[in-house]
């Protein structure tokens, strides 16, 4: 199955080109009077290179034929001159080719990132946080790298080439036509390998991907495979994965291998031709043997245009698919609206209600959650429960716009959430995900996300009722000790303590922990609910859990199933009157402990 | 070709970048070693190949010789034309030196054709034979090996540096030939030609060489700066992609963007001179090749007014400097190619070349029908030679019993599973299988066996489907859905948009912790092993959910033995033995009513959950746990 969705890779990118050129031409206008300077500074530079053949042309002609020593000199100082000319102006031209595609690919990262970070959850699991990584980095590398190589070498092949041949025409105008011909093989050529190439090279990143997707499946399910002794049909998969990847790798190579010697054949084949019709022209007097030479010098810029071209066929390819993978990116509406200014002020701090709130993935016909209405003020505490699936952490990430409810309103402080001012709502609310994710930094910096202004003090003090303090004095650095990206240098149990500290350095009115406590053996978390009940009291607190004794405490107890609210009352209420409440507290303790507390 | 690598390089990872690059003359010896043995089977093709090449370009140094014996034969022809009014240009004479000029042409362009498309398929097939290499290597190497390394790191080495391996290959193999012997070649026709002209080529293409070398030196510290800034903002991206809610929920966009702004603004400016600095090497290998051919042209020219050579030579001269200086350069640009490919080399061999797995029993005992007793004796194992994990343990499960085993975070409770599977060697001590040591059968049969659920589950990209039936690549789809139904899975696989055909990736998007677990319980159903190993098995599962499945693995607990690594005590309080692990050691064993009654370690264990259902609030538990 796996294989199969390789080909579907391959049969979509097959006709995509203008989708590079669609994601570079907002930026043709923003960098048209560098872009112009570039061609200014090729065409000047490729008028000189082809000056040369001409001059020597002369020199072999007026100077070497006449015997006019004097004259050679002072047209080899000439052509010194013109080399240092075109010197300058490539200089010139690759100076601001780099500037134009290193901002270029800089404005291109930064609208990436920034409509990446308007996503709402939605989006970015549709993409994948590794790839839309890629996407942003990767990808965009390999589009600056062929704008800069659109800049120094594409521009100047067409020019190459049309001089060349207009250079020919001043020289000869009947021995042009052969250069024309050239020209036009040449091209042909160009294209044809291009057309040949452009699928090739789709398959090629398909069945390197899917190698790379099968090694990367057989490291990181080393146990699943030996436990289910899969070492057989892992061998049998990776080895036609590899054998494709071999044959596919083998035609192109084969492709590639054709370009060079062609050309060259091309190329010197039509300098004999050269030679044969020259010396007709020499023969009637038309033209003279310096000319000759000067002709061979054409065939071999035109040849050069050809090599220049060539270099393009490899990149754009990738380029191509780069670029779709990056517009796909940015054709993607994030479903989170920016709230229409001007935006309201919270009416009543620490308040939150959910009125028919309902939630479905796009394109999904079941809802996550739907017709659930929920008001919990400032000083209460409430739980939601539910199954796997239930939808009860889907409600909770409508309440910091994380994602948008698909139905119904969810309010903060009395007010839409969608209304409200994303600082001042983000300011409202303290958020504990599922996952504890840490950036890297130290503690400290990690808990400032909190409040920026907070004091050390203010950080010991979150540290203390996430019962975080004891380990955080124990590292030597305190609250500077180092933390690595995504935290990994903390145990699951430090990470979500410090998740918690950090919700709590904010001294936010509405406390959202979406099931927060799992990763904390019992008896922390039963300190920690205590310590925070202390510290929260005038907040309104949301708690999502699996654990009953985590939440039995709780004002109130929503019950959820299957996405619908089935109860809502404190745990005596549902424990006697709710049946799935009664199921989920059975599940975890006998009778005689639920009926203890 | 300089600005080719550049850009290829630009796919590399960051991390090993110049750190890498190999110093150590002795190592560098020993992969360049290994890398020729790597070729032995494909030296035929890549000496044809080379022979090849030779052929090409000794043909293609014919050529403008040939061309300027034309140009001398119509210059003389017009020369005495002009001069005795006679015979004017030998068209015969001079079509036959054309004629075979182009046949040369052609032929030394099918040799190398030739040459490229052999050398090409020389390097093909050692890739895939390294790929393939590597893949088995990966079956083959102790857990641990993969355990003690990230992950990421073995990743990059299997996928970047083989990638850029073959890249490297692909270039300096198909491509050292015609340079190397055109310039060998070039300079010999050169100088039999005419010495003197010679000697002004032989000194501007190293000059190019040297100039080169230069411009490159100076760009080198803007690249080092480019790949670190790149890195840095590489890492950037990634944290704030991965903790996007955070960033979100905690209201930071204005500042992760402001701190994206600054070191995208920094890679932008130092991509800028790098490419600008680099960007130069090319016109400036023009301007010394261009100088050449002036100082060849006027050289030549007074050398031919003086009657000392002819004009078809200086004709053959210029082109034979331009074949000359091109190849010379590209030389220059591969050692960068060698040293990267090199660097790349020594990781892949590093991972080749790395301790494999104690082979299985050359005479594996019979495989005889399992009765499930398990029995560990006096066993030690330890991760690090210097920590001590498991001491000296005992432990016996009797068949079609369930054993608990629990204990707090670090008690060594997963590493009894790895050590049951094989998965890590035991220092000392046995493990029995209905009293065979299960060092002496095969660890594909002793798995074959063991049907477990990790704590960490992992799903590949595929169907749902094929996920399910992993370890039964041929059940049929009413199996699948019976074990998706018995492991409480069916429901939900319903709600995906393509039920069990939905195509899931190895990173479980869309897919919660709690419903891969459950697909992989469902996995360990299907196959219906005499031995069960469940180690967290429904960690992230709701508990009311987990009751179910509970119940359904009871039922598949009936008449196997099962082991079952709990973090719930609700969840084993049924099994025949609870074992409570500490430190490494078994502390108690017994059933559940005993256990609590001996005020031991269990006690303490189910006192700090009860307590922690019943306070939630400042009562202070009887004990603290690790």
């Amino acid at each position: 199955m796996v294989e199969e969705r390789g080909v579907a890779h391959v049969t979509r990118s097959r006709r995509e080109r203008p989708l590079l050129i669609k994601l570079l031409l907002p930026y043709a206008r923003v960098y048209a009077r560098p872009t112009t300077a570039v061609m200014a500074f090729q065409l000047v530079q490729t008028a000189a290179s082809l000056y040369l053949p001409d001059l020597s042309a002369d020199l072999i002609d007026k100077g070497v034929l006449a015997g006019d020593t004097g004259y050679v000199w002072r047209l080899g100082a000439v052509m010194a001159g013109v080399s240092l000319v075109q010197l300058v102006c490539a200089v010139g031209a690759s100076i601001v080719a780099a500037r134009v595609a290193s901002y270029l690919a800089r404005d291109l990262r930064a609208s990436l990132f920034g409509h990446v970070q308007a996503f709402s959850a939605r989006e970015l699991n549709r993409f994948g946080a590794s790839s839309l990584i890629v996407r942003t980095t990767n990808d965009i590398q390999q589009v600056q790298a062929i704008v800069q190589t659109t800049l120094t070498l594409m521009v100047a092949a067409p020019i190459m080439c049309a001089g060349g041949i207009v250079f020919a025409v001043a020289q000869d105008v009947r021995l042009s036509v052969l250069l024309v011909v050239v020209a036009l093989v040449l091209g042909g050529a160009v294209w044809g390998v291009l057309w040949r190439m452009t699928p090739l090279s789709a398959t090629l990143q398909d069945t390197t991907d899917a190698v790379n997707r099968i090694m990367r499946e057989q490291i990181m399910g080393l146990r699943v495979i030996r436990a289910f002794v899969q070492e057989d049909h892992e061998h049998a998969r990776f080895e036609r994965a590899n054998t494709l990847l071999t044959v596919t790798s083998v035609r192109v190579g084969r492709l590639m291998s054709l370009i060079f010697p062609l050309f060259t054949a091309v190329a010197n084949v039509s300098g004999v031709a050269v030679v044969w019709l020259g010396s007709r022209r020499i023969e009637s007097g038309a033209i003279g043997i310096g000319t000759l030479s000067a002709f061979l010098g054409y065939v071999m810029q035109i040849l050069a245009a050809a090599i220049m071209a060539t270099y393009l066929l490899r990149m754009l390819p990738r380029a191509q698919v780069c670029a779709r993978r990056i517009t796909e990116v940015l054709e993607t509406t994030s479903t989170l609206r920016p709230p229409a200014p001007p935006a309201p002020p919270v009416l009543r701090p620490g308040r939150v209600e959910l009125r028919g709130v309902g939630f479905r993935y796009a394109g999904a016909e079941a809802f996550v959650a739907r017709g659930v209405s929920l008001t919990v003020q400032g000083g209460e505490t409430v739980a939601i429960i539910g199954s796997t699936g239930s939808g009860k952490s889907t409600l909770l990430s409508l309440i910091p716009r994380l994602a948008d409810a698909s139905e119904g309103t969810v309010l903060v402080g009395g007010v839409d959430v969608r209304r409200l001012d994303r600082t001042e709502l983000s300011r409202a609310i303290g958020y504990v995900p599922q996952r504890p994710y840490l950036f890297s930094g130290t503690i400290a910096s990690n808990l400032r996300y909190g409040d920026p202004e907070s004091t050390d003090d203010d950080l010991w003090q979150a540290l203390d009722i996430a019962q975080a303090r004891v380990f955080v004095e124990e590292l030597p650095e305190g609250l500077d000790a180092p933390v690595a990206q995504g935290g990994t240098n903390l145990s699951g149990g430090q990470r979500q303590r410090l998740a918690i500290a950090r919700a709590l350095v904010g001294r936010p009115d509405v406390y959202l922990f979406d099931d927060s406590f799992s990763a904390l053996d019992y008896v922390t978390d039963a300190r920690l609910r205590a310590a925070l009940a202390r510290h929260t009291s005038s907040a309104a607190v949301i708690v999502v859990a699996q654990r009953v004794s985590t939440i039995r405490g709780a004002d109130r107890i929503v019950v959820l199933d299957d996405g619908r609210v089935v109860g809502t009352g404190t745990h005596h209420e549902l424990f006697s009157t709710n049946v799935t409440y009664r199921e989920i507290v059975l599940s975890q303790m006998t009778e005689a402990e639920a009926e203890a507390a | 070709m300089t600005r080719k690598r550049r850009l290829r390089a630009g796919d590399m990872p960051t991390e090993r970048r110049g750190a890498a690059l190999p110093d150590r003359s002795a190592d560098v010896r020993h992969t360049a070693w290994r890398l020729w043995r790597s070729m032995s089977r494909q030296r035929a093709l890549l000496v044809g190949s080379g022979i090849l090449g030779v052929a090409s370009v000794a043909l293609t140094a014919t050529g403008p010789l040939l061309l300027g014996r034309a140009t001398d034969l119509i210059l003389t022809g017009t020369l005495g034309a002009t001069r005795a009014g006679s015979s004017g240009i030998d068209g015969a004479a001079v079509g036959r030196v054309l004629v075979s000029a182009a046949l040369v042409y052609t032929i030394a362009g099918l040799c190398a054709y030739a040459q490229a498309w052999l050398a090409n398929l020389a390097v093909q097939r050692v890739v895939q034979k390294l790929r393939a290499d590597i893949a088995s290597k990966i079956a083959r190497v102790p857990v641990t090996y993969v355990d003690r390394r990230r992950r990421g790191e073995i990743l990059s080495r299997v996928t970047n540096d083989l990638d850029n391996l073959s890249q490297s290959m692909q270039e300096v193999l198909g491509q050292l030939v015609i340079p190397l012997f055109s310039i060998v070649v070039t300079l010999a026709v050169m100088f039999w030609v005419s010495w003197p002209l010679a000697l002004i080529a032989l000194v501007s293409a190293p000059l190019s060489v040297v100039v080169v070398r230069w411009l490159a030196g100076r760009a080198q510290p803007y690249f080092v700066e480019q790949w670190k800034q790149t890195g840095r903002l590489n890492s950037h991206i990634e944290e704030m992609y991965t903790g996007h809610a955070i960033v979100r929920a905690f209201g930071r966009e204005r500042q992760t963007m402001a701190a994206f702004v600054e070191g995208n603004d920094e890679l932008a400016e130092v991509t800028r001179r790098s490419q600008a600095v680099s960007g130069a090497i090319q016109p400036a290998m023009m301007f010394i090749s261009n100088l050449g051919y002036v100082l060849v042209a006027v050289v030549g020219g007074v050398r031919v007014a003086a009657g000392a050579m002819t004009v078809g030579d200086i004709q053959a001269f210029i082109q034979y400097s331009r074949q000359y200086s091109s190849p010379l350069v590209f030389l220059a640009s591969m050692a960068g190619m060698v040293q990267s490919g090199l660097a790349s080399a020594e990781r892949v061999f590093e991972l080749l070349e790395a301790p494999e797995e104690t082979p299985d029993p050359a005479v594996p005992v019979q495989d005889t029908p399992v009765v499930g007793r398990v029995t560990f004796e006096n066993v030690t194992f330890r991760y690090h030679p210097d920590k001590p994990l498991i001491e000296n343990l005992s432990l016996v499960a009797e068949p079609g019993h369930t054993v608990a085993i629990v204990g707090p975070t670090g008690a060594g409770k997963t590493t009894l599973v790895n050590l049951l599977m094989r998965f890590y060697e035991i220092d000392a001590g046995r493990i029995l299988l209905d009293g065979v040591d299960i060092t002496s059968m095969t660890r594909s049969r002793l798995r074959s066996k063991v049907g477990m659920v990790l704590q960490d589950t992992w799903l590949f990209g595929g169907t749902i489907a094929a996920n399910i039936a992993y370890g039964r690549p041929h059940a049929s789809h009413e199996d699948i859905v019976a074990a998706a139904v018995a492991a409480h899975a069916d429901r939900f696989i319903r709600t995906l948009p393509d039920g069990y055909d939905t195509v899931i990736d190895d990173e479980g998007s869309g897919v919660s912790v709690g419903e891969r677990q459950l697909l992989t319980i469902a996995r360990a159903f299907l196959v219906r092993p005499p031995i069960l190993v469940l180690d967290e098995a429904t960690s992230s599962v709701d508990t009311r959910t987990e009751v179910l499945v509970q119940e359904a693995m009871s039922r598949l607990r009936e008449g196997r033995t099962a082991f079952v690594v709990a973090h719930r005590l609700s969840t084993i309080r049924d099994a025949d033995t609870i074992v409570v692990m500490e430190n490494g050691a078994i502390v108690e064993q017994g059933r559940h009513d005993q256990l609590v009654d001996a005020g031991g370690s269990y006690t303490r264990l189910y006192a700090a959950q009860f307590a922690g259902m019943t306070s939630g609030t400042t009562s202070e538990p009887p004990v603290a746990l690790a």
